[in-house]
């Protein structure tokens, strides 16, 4: 069994499609072929080999590679993390819409079972594909990396990875994204930090989501703020509507800020490449 | 359940290990995991055992070592002992306490033959 990648056993499908690999896995499921060299009557003297490595270390191999991809092509990427029903996927056709014309936006949609979201993303007009993990409770970075290949983003995208609605998983999962976004609805409680502390210590931002239904809940929020900030003291704080578009405008800034930096990330690189080039091409010609 | 996927990573370091120090039998797995990692160690002991199964680990001992918790109080400036993330501080109650130790999940060593 393979739940990281899905290889092997079938269980990931993009678009539908179940992903073929362009690598040999180095594991063989369920034959044994690898043990039987075990089968002899003599004992085995046994030796003990280091390994000190992370448990996650394939995993943020491939989240590396997002990363210098975005890196590369301007990309900002958000892995948008929270519970089911928190209002992700219509804050994602709202922030669409209202970006519309003027940046170009990406979705990557997670979900176990069916196309249902990335369909909403596409009726917005902009390109979606939908990852179903099967019984995988998050996306990793291997997942997002099949991905992209099925987007072809442009350059100085904005690229939102709507992840697996679930608050503990994903937590652990890199996907080589520049900031977790964690969304909470006002409908769910106050104590959510608390009670999935790994989800909001990972998180850059928090989407306080459903602020309309406020007047009609028991919800703290100053003090779901200073829960939030309990567990990650770095946390920034947005209060959303996606339905009355209220704070939705400063939404919008903190993501139009985070693109701005990436577009510039990559002019600094190109910029720097593009010096290194003359230096070698000025090296050359007083050798030549 | 991501112990599921954290096994599956396990199970990919042992098979690296395999190629590289050239063994073909696990018979212990040494696993270091922090209190704050977010890791079940029963979850992870029940998907070990799954997840190894029909591999050259198969039926594999799985020791897990425990690193402890450790936090800088933001309000007395003092590195303390913690269990969970948002634990306040033992020796003033300040919080919050921002982790700096104990989030590890490592593979540590494995007895191999």
């Amino acid at each position: 069994m393979c739940v990281t990648c899905g290889c092997g056993d079938g269980e990931t499908k993009i678009e539908g499609e179940a992903h073929v690999h362009t690598y040999t896995p180095v594991h063989e499921h369920g034959h044994g072929s690898l043990i039987s060299g075990h089968a002899h009557s003599h004992a085995h003297d046994t030796r003990m080999v280091q390994v000190e490595q992370d448990i996650l270390a394939k995993n943020n191999q491939y989240a590396t590679a997002n990363r210098r991809r975005f890196a590369e092509h301007g990309i900002f990427a958000l892995n948008l993390v929270s519970s089911p029903g928190s209002g992700k996927t219509t804050l994602l056709t709202r922030t669409i819409e209202r970006f519309k014309g003027k940046r170009h936006i990406a979705v990557i949609e997670g979900d176990q079972q069916t196309s249902l979201d990335a369909d909403r993303i596409r009726a917005t007009g902009a390109p979606a594909v939908q990852v179903n993990t099967g019984k995988g409770c998050h996306l990793d970075a291997h997942m997002v990396g099949h991905a992209l290949e099925k987007l072809a983003l442009p350059d100085d995208s904005l690229l939102l990875i709507e992840n697996v609605g679930n608050l503990v998983c994903p937590a652990a999962f890199d996907l080589g994204e520049a900031h977790k976004v964690a969304i909470l609805s006002v409908t769910e409680g106050e104590d959510k930090p608390l009670k999935y502390p790994d989800m909001f210590a990972a998180a850059g931002v928090m989407l306080l989501n459903k602020i309309d239904l406020l007047p009609y809940l028991d919800f703290n929020v100053p003090l779901c703020i200073e829960y939030a900030r309990r567990v990650n003291p770095y946390i920034s704080v947005i209060l959303t509507s996606a339905t009355t578009g209220e704070g939705m405008d400063e939404w919008l800034e903190w993501l139009d800020a985070g693109m701005k930096q990436a577009f510039a990330q990559k002019a600094n690189e190109v910029e720097t490449l593009k010096r290194r080039l003359a230096e070698l091409e000025t090296a050359l010609a007083a050798k030549g | 359940m991501h112990e599921m996927s954290l096994a599956d990573g396990v199970l990919r370091l042992i098979e690296d290990s395999a190629k590289a120090n050239n063994f073909s039998r696990v018979k212990t797995v040494w696993l270091e995991i922090g209190e704050l990692a977010g890791v079940e160690a029963e979850a992870m002991r029940f998907c070990f055992d799954a997840v190894m199964k029909g591999t050259l680990a198969d039926g594999a001992r799985l020791e897990i070592v425990t690193t402890e918790g450790k936090g800088r109080c933001f309000s007395c400036g003092k590195t303390v002992a913690i269990q969970l993330r948002y634990d306040p501080c033992p020796l003033c109650g300040g919080c919050p306490v921002e982790p700096t130790g104990g989030m590890e999940m490592r593979v540590k060593e494995l007895e191999v033959e």
